[in-house]
């Protein structure tokens, strides 16, 4: 499903190189549950923007679905998010002044999809929203905007689900909510990749791959998550 | 992505900042609309003076030569037999009529007031030629001048001057010119100075009653049979006067021959050019305008970076961010071009529809809109939109989704 090989990531920023990435490897199978742990600037941020075709590594490679998505263009590394790839940000990044449905909508529209309202509509039924469609963002409380968020990840039925601190900017009780959705769609069979730094996120997932200064310092299965407590 | 989705996107886009929006868009607004109110400005001066020049166009002057030519022959005044030759269809076939005046200074006494007119001696023909109208009364007629009748017409200022306001007034009552006296037939219309201090009266009657001169006449009037056969007629004018005067030198020619169509031509030409550069400053606010849009799209892009990036990470390419943020530039000048069109367009006609009631000289400059300043200047505002969209547009494309994620 997710095969990194020997990627590094090099920044420049001026005349200072830093290394964001140094030789990763990982390897992600169909439906599992991963939490990408570390502290800032470990790299982790870099590995979800390589994890979701926001960028291209320096060397090695990335498949991703069995493609190989490290050398793309531009262009096609967004036909590639708009297929395989749904994103959850810690700052739920909902497109301000438009409704949750058109929010949800979007990336059909960018799809090329014709009907887009059902699917919409359907998808934030599932996340629970049925009732808020036409609500702006401004008009929805933290765990709800991260839902709609969810519902739009979700829309085109992405292989891959990234949530970046997706419970970060939210209370304890929406924290709970949205790792219990996040949980259940890894149930239902999804992929999920969760990049986080609180230890109580991780303990949810299956599997936590730990990071520093850019480079995996380790991957651990967890026998089985600890169900949260809503 | 579809066209009816990037438009609702521009659309809420622009109505999220109506007053910057509104702003942005007077700008392209008054450009467009200064650019068909002053064509429309031009064109109306030029189609009411071309109206009214037009009926005189195919009219030819000849007048005698002032001066004398050094060692040449004694300059022969035009006379009764010069007309009559050019009126010789035998001669010449593109002279349709030949209208024959003589005038001069003279004291015209009323019942209590005396006017210095200029007397003008000529046939029936002269109104039309003038191309002046009657305002009470008739001009004399063709028995009146072949009776050599005792009858004048007076310019509207010889009449107010003399009988009042009321040109009605001056109907049938006797007027005297040098110790001779006249009836009034009719009152002309005025036409401005210095046309209005006029008393026209039949040729005969003037060379007997007031300026004498045998059979001299001191100005001929050719009409062409046609408009655009006045080059020819004048031509024949020339031939037939410099024949009959035996002249073989053009420089020694004692006579003067002009036409209104090549008047009439040169000042169509003027006002064009005068139109094209009014028109050219008034494109100076289009660019004005442009800069305008160029400079809120640029806004517009950098406050949106994150939104372009959200919209690049769910799937969006460079292709469907260029279009929405083209489609939204296109938006704001094309509708400001069309607010601006139908401005332009409003603002002549009331100008059309107004400026006849403050008088005949406004009404010259009545505005006629022309339909090429119009898709022209629409044509100007989308071309403004695409280009000052291109290049934010091009900026908010080529933005990196990392970055413009990470923009606060």
């Amino acid at each position: 499903m997710i095969q990194l090989e020997n990627v590094t990531k090099v920044y420049r920023m001026g005349k200072v190189e830093v290394r964001a990435l140094e030789s990763v490897d990982l390897t992600i199978d169909d439906g599992e549950l991963v939490a990408i742990m570390g502290p800032s600037g470990s790299g982790k941020t870099t590995l979800m923007n390589i994890l979701g075709c926001l960028d291209v590594p320096t060397s090695g490679r990335y498949l991703l679905d069995g493609t190989d998505v490290s050398r793309l263009s531009d262009n096609r590394l967004a036909k590639i998010r708009s297929r395989k790839i749904g994103f959850v940000f810690q700052s739920f990044n909902l497109v301000a002044r438009t409704s949750a449905v058109r929010n949800v909508e979007l990336p059909l529209v960018y799809a090329g999809v014709r009907a887009r309202r059902n699917p919409a509509r359907v998808a934030l039924e599932q996340v629970g929203l049925g009732d808020r469609q036409r609500h702006l963002p401004n008009e929805l409380s933290g765990g709800q905007q991260q839902r709609v968020a969810i519902a739009r990840a979700l829309i085109n039925d992405p292989a891959l689900l990234l949530a970046d601190e997706p419970t970060g900017n939210l209370d304890t009780a929406s924290s709970a909510e949205i790792l219990k959705l996040l949980g259940a769609l890894n149930d239902a069979g999804r992929t999920v990749v969760i990049i986080t730094h609180e230890e109580d996120v991780s303990r949810f997932a299956r599997r936590v791959v730990r990071m520093r200064d850019g480079r995996i310092v380790s991957d651990q299965a967890q026998r089985s998550r600890t169900e949260v407590s809503a | 992505m579809n066209l009816k989705e990037a438009l609702r996107i521009a659309l809420r886009g622009l109505r999220a900042n109506r007053l910057r929006s509104a702003l942005t868009m007077l700008g392209i607004i008054i450009g467009v609309a200064s650019v068909i109110l002053l064509v429309a400005l031009g064109n109306g001066v030029q189609t009411s003076v071309n109206e009214k020049i037009q009926p005189l166009a195919n009219l030819i002057t000849v007048v005698p030569s002032v001066g004398n030519v050094p060692g040449g022959a004694p300059p022969k005044d035009l006379i009764d037999a010069d007309v009559l030759a050019l009126a010789d269809k035998s001669l010449s076939h593109d002279i349709a009529a030949v209208i024959p005046a003589t005038s001069g200074k003279a004291l015209v006494e009323g019942d209590s007031f005396r006017y210095r007119a200029n007397v003008v001696g000529s046939t029936e023909r002269w109104l039309e030629v003038n191309n002046q109208d009657m305002a009470a009364g008739a001009f004399f007629d063709e028995a009146q001048v072949r009776s050599t009748s005792r009858v004048v017409v007076l310019g509207s200022a010889v009449a107010s001057y003399l009988f009042g306001d009321d040109p009605g007034t001056a109907i049938g009552k006797p007027v005297r010119i040098n110790r001779q006296t006249f009836r009034v037939v009719g009152v002309m219309q005025s036409v401005g100075e210095p046309g209005d201090g006029v008393v026209a009266m039949p040729l005969p009657t003037v060379r007997r009653y007031i300026f004498g001169g045998g059979d001299k006449v001191n100005q001929i009037i050719v009409q062409a049979a046609e408009a655009n056969t006045v080059p020819a007629a004048e031509n024949d004018v020339i031939r037939i006067l410099s024949e009959r005067h035996h002249i073989k030198d053009t420089a020694n020619r004692d006579f003067e021959v002009q036409s209104l169509r090549s008047r009439l031509d040169t000042f169509n030409q003027i006002l064009r050019i005068l139109t094209l550069f009014t028109a050219a400053v008034a494109a100076i606010s289009l660019v004005v305008g442009a800069i305008g849009v160029l400079n809120i799209m640029l806004v517009s892009v950098t406050e949106r970076t994150r939104e372009i990036g959200i919209r690049k990470a769910i799937g969006a390419t460079r292709r469907a961010i260029l279009e929405q943020f083209l489609i939204e530039s296109l938006v704001l000048a094309g509708l400001g071009g069309l607010i601006g069109v139908l401005v332009g367009v409003g603002l002549s006609v009331l100008g059309a529809n107004v400026a006849p009631s403050f008088g005949p000289t406004f009404a010259t400059f009545a505005p006629a809109v022309t339909i090429p300043s119009v898709v022209l200047s629409f044509a100007i505002s989308l071309a403004i939109g695409l280009v000052a969209g291109g290049y934010p547009a091009n900026r908010a494309a080529r933005l990196r989704p990392i970055d413009a994620l990470r923009y606060q």
